[in-house]
């Protein structure tokens, strides 16, 4: 065992359920070798889906139409409003309709790539092959994307890519995406295949004889709390952004699911992978509750721009154009505006830093609608980002055709989650984990379009297959309330609520977790340094302390309270948040959207280090001494070869 | 700015109810409505009472979860924009503003401004889908859709559901939400063979739920944030017709 201050290191974790041989039939043969379940027996299987998003709602929905009996929770009021319906650009996927030489192994290609060499080969690639079967699935179930006048699916090119392989329904794909799978899970629900339970949180898994079992929820308009069960339970429960406060996500998204299965034994990989995503709309004041996400689709039209001189305080229109910087085209000539969304977001991290940023604070950069205005006309921009545009002058009271945007990053995805091995199952026996949750494919930098593709990916086609291995062995033992694990699971719950309610100290839930987003985006956002880090582990610690200590939570637990429900949350975001910046620590290198400011090359651009760290980083929960214990999964890259990735 | 709020408070479902104010002193005019709550809950628990329930999620205008009803309008003042999209550069300093919850005999109230929407979902399952199992699709490019069905079925599926039509409505009627679905998945080839079945499933479903009957008072399109137009339910009401006459 290495050991150092911050963590342990304990075995090497291998995927034993990846298939080896040809990449291309892994897929195949996985599901030709998982055992299957026999209609007649499904019926008697319960299956608890955690989440209703594209990935939970797909899930559900097509276990509910094999036959299993499926129990769905969401914290919503219904599982039509989960996050995904935000997602506004697109859904990959190799389809090649446009006949520019895209195919399945070019999209594992670029995703690999785009996942600077992070993620495994095995997943990637079956990601990229069902992508095709998500389109058509779609379009039968009445999904309106965009189409051509003659009557075909339109495509368009995003974030990084070279080829059109981003189906969309105008800036509302995941809308449109996510109500495809709800109606098909109404659908269930209305035939009793689906017991919907929304407004409903996971607080707590049951494992009971080592297996996954159930889970402890909180019924949150009467506060009540019961134990449910099952043959397997499932975790759809998204990202966990909201760890840095500001970001993208909904209000509610939150990491308990996957941070109290990661308590009770489920190993957390690559918690330091986030993703800022560069299109955002700056922060207004200390009112900011939450950032609004502009479709990076606008980069396709819009062109980036800054002052070339610091500090210029000049209105847009007044800079001539020989004074301004379009520093993506003139860094990245190749990619230009298109550049991966990790160089997009650093390169306006570093104009700012320069005092070229423009608008409150110096923090953000122009987008520019000028060109494409004149170029197409006001009536095609307006066709292709209308929405988009009314969205920006509601929240700023600026109108994009007449002013450019002003953009800055914002945190937006995660890529770490749960391990998963290659069946989505996790380190605990029967506790699957699907789309945002887990930590799969996207390795250290997802690619524009891919969350979607992913999401549904896992709940429509690769979960269906794989948890029918594992349910064969059962319908497992009935579970009496009594048992042990049962009763511990519930009274941790009880336990928890009561303490938070308890302490009535001087401060909110809120300002917890601001503080805490302060510390991960400065120390743990898109440049870190082992001395920030080291830093932020401090910070966070004290700040857990005072936590507990400090907050106040108003109300009881008997009743609709919604400062409950958060502070709940806010306490596993802290220690997320601990083990993020450990895990930065540990990850000595520049790698997809993490600039490592000790690894960079002379030039200022990130310096991967396959040597040291071509590996998931696994993490076991802090053992008593307060060390977390590291497990490494190698990564081995067959087909695609790790290379330095170059976009200039 | 300072301004006051007025803001519906109810313990539970079986409170009565009342309209309490509050100052809200010195919000940044860019701050959103919800922000404003935000900054008032705040002080709010800090003094010891009770913060303000209300559903929210997005922020982005897209979730439907929010949900208010201000100075009288679902979602307030700002034409096609939820609650939590409106910012208070819409008010003047020195406004009296009330706030309360969507009030229809189908979404009781929960809490404060939060009302039970359930009755949607009802809806849905009653036949707002396509039948098309995982796996069963054919090839997507097998059906042509003309862009103007597909353009046309893609605004009436923009709406959120977030309930503001049937707030409106002095009967409580969710035709305008009905209307939508029939229209989206009744332009699309895909949604042909259960159209008929649709329509009647999904009116009697609204009946079941407690909605109020429609007599085309038009207010419902009058607050839709996503501009879902009246007419709608003119093709809804032709569908049905046709329904009934065959069955
Ligand atoms: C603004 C925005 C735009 C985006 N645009 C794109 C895009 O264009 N293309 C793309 O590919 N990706 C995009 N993404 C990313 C993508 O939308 C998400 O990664 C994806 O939708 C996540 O889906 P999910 O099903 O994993 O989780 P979610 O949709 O987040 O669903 C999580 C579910 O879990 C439930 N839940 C969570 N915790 C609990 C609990 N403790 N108890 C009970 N239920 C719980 C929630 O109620 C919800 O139902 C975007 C993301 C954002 C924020
Ligand atoms: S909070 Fe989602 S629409 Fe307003």
């Amino acid at each position: 065992m290495i050991m150092n201050d911050f963590w342990t290191e304990g075995d090497p974790i291998v995927d034993k359920a990846a298939p080896d041989g040809p990449v291309e039939t892994r897929w195949e043969r996985r599901k030709f070798s998982a055992k299957l379940v026999n209609p007649a027996n499904r019926r008697k299987l319960t299956v608890i889906i955690v989440g209703t998003g594209l990935a939970g709602g797909s899930a559900a929905a097509t276990l509910a139409e094999a036959g299993y009996h499926v129990k769905s929770y969401c914290y919503q009021d219904s599982p039509r409003r989960a996050h995904s319906i935000a997602a506004q650009g697109g859904i990959n996927a190799a389809k090649n309709y446009r006949n520019d030489g895209d195919s399945v192994h070019r999209l594992f290609y670029d995703t690999v790539k785009g996942g600077d060499f992070r993620a495994r080969e095995s997943n990637v690639y079956r990601l990229a092959q069902v992508s095709v079967n998500i389109i058509d699935q779609c379009v039968a179930q009445g999904v309106p994307f965009a189409r051509e006048y003659g009557g075909l699916l339109d495509n368009r090119s995003f974030g990084g890519t070279q080829v059109s392989r981003t189906f969309y329904a105008r800036g509302q794909t995941g809308q449109q995406l996510l109500l495809g799978a709800y109606q098909a899970m109404e659908r269930q629900i209305g035939l009793g295949n689906i017991e919907m339970n929304a407004r409903h949180e996971m607080l707590e898994l049951i494992i009971v004889d080592g297996k996954a079992r159930g889970i402890v929820v909180r019924d949150m308009v009467t506060g009540e709390i019961s134990t449910e069960f099952a043959d397997a339970v499932v975790l759809a429960s998204g990202g966990y952004g909201n760890v840095f406060f500001l970001s993208t996500n909904a209000k509610g998204c939150n990491v308990t699911a996957s941070w109290r299965a990661h308590r009770k034994g489920a190993l957390f990989a690559n918690p330091c992978y986030t993703q800022i995503h560069p299109t955002c709309i700056p922060e207004s004041g200390s009112h900011q509750s939450k950032l609004t996400l502009m479709s990076e689709s606008l980069r396709n039209d819009g062109r980036v721009w800054v002052p070339k001189a610091q500090k210029d305080t000049r209105k847009a229109a007044d800079i001539p154009e020989d004074e301004r910087d379009y520093y993506l085209e003139r860094i990245y000539p190749s990619f230009g505006n298109l550049v991966p969304r990790d160089i997009a977001s650093r390169a306006a991290k570093n104009v700012c830093d320069e005092g070229r940023g423009v608008g409150p604070g110096g923090l953000g950069v122009y987008l520019d609608f000028a060109d494409a205005i004149s170029r197409l006309g006001r009536k095609a921009v307006e066709a292709k980002y209308g929405n988009l545009f009314e969205m920006y002058e509601r929240i700023t009271g600026e109108d994009p055709y007449e002013t450019p945007m002003r953009i800055y990053p914002a945190v937006h995805y995660t890529m770490g989650g749960l391990w998963v091995d290659y069946d989505l199952q996790s380190t605990i026996p029967g506790l699957f984990v699907v789309g945002e949750a887990n930590f799969s494919d996207h390795g250290a930098n997802r690619l524009g379009a891919s969350a979607l593709m992913q999401g549904l990916a896992d709940g429509y086609f690769v979960l269906p297959n794989t948890i029918s291995n594992y349910l064969a062995s059962g319908p497992f033992p009935k579970i009496d309330e009594s048992r042990e694990e049962v009763v511990e699971a519930r009274t941790q719950v009880e336990d928890r609520i009561a303490k938070l309610l308890s302490i009535d100290g001087d401060r909110t839930v809120d300002s917890f977790h601001r503080e805490l987003g302060h510390i991960m985006w400065e120390y743990c956002g898109m440049e870190r340094t082992e001395e920030g880090l080291t830093k932020a582990v401090g910070l966070i610690r004290a700040l857990k302390e005072e936590f507990w200590t400090r907050v106040k939570v108003p109300g009881k637990g008997e009743e609709l309270n919604q400062n409950l429900e958060k502070a709940g949350r806010v306490a596993d975001f802290i220690e997320l948040g601990e083990l993020m910046c450990i895990d930065a620590l540990h990850r000595r290198e520049s790698c997809g959207g993490h600039f490592r400011a000790e690894s960079q090359s002379p030039d200022g651009e990130a310096q991967r280090n396959d040597d040291e760290f071509s590996y998931a980083a696994a993490w076991e929960y802090f053992a008593a001494d307060g060390k977390p214990t590291l497990h490494k999964e190698e990564l081995t890259f067959e087909y695609v070869h790790p290379s330095t990735r170059s976009y200039k | 700015m300072d301004i006051q709020v007025r803001v519906w408070r109810q313990s539970g479902p079986t409170d009565k109810g009342r309209m309490v104010a509050y100052d809200v002193k010195d919000i940044s005019p860019d701050a959103s409505f919800l922000e404003m709550i935000d900054v008032l809950n705040e002080k709010l628990i800090l003094d010891g009472d009770d913060p303000i329930a209300f559903d929210h999620d997005c922020r982005e205008g897209i979730c439907g979860a929010c949900s208010m009803v201000i100075n009288g309008v679902a979602h307030g003042p700002e034409k096609a924009t939820t609650t939590c999209q409106l910012h208070m550069r819409k008010f003047k300093d020195g406004d009296v503003i009330d706030v309360e919850p969507w009030r229809a005999a189908a979404f009781p109230v929960i809490k404060d401004l939060i009302v039970d929407r359930s009755a949607f979902d009802e809806i849905i399952q009653a036949g707002g889908y396509i039948t098309a199992p995982t796996g069963t699709a054919p090839e997507a490019h097998a059906a042509p859709v003309p862009k103007k069905d597909a353009d046309a079925a893609f605004e009436a599926a923009t709406c959120i559901g977030c309930g503001a039509c049937v707030a409106a409505c002095p009967n409580g009627s969710s035709m305008l939400f009905t209307a939508a679905k029939i229209t989206h998945l009744g332009l699309m080839p895909q949604g042909q063979p259960e159209r008929e079945s649709r329509v009647l499933d999904m009116l009697q479903a609204q009946d079941d739920a407690g909605f109020g009957g429609c007599t085309n008072m038009g207010e419902c399109a009058q607050v839709c944030p996503k501009g879902i137009p009246l007419s709608l339910i003119g093709r809804l009401n032709s569908d049905y017709r046709k329904a009934l006459s065959k069955r």
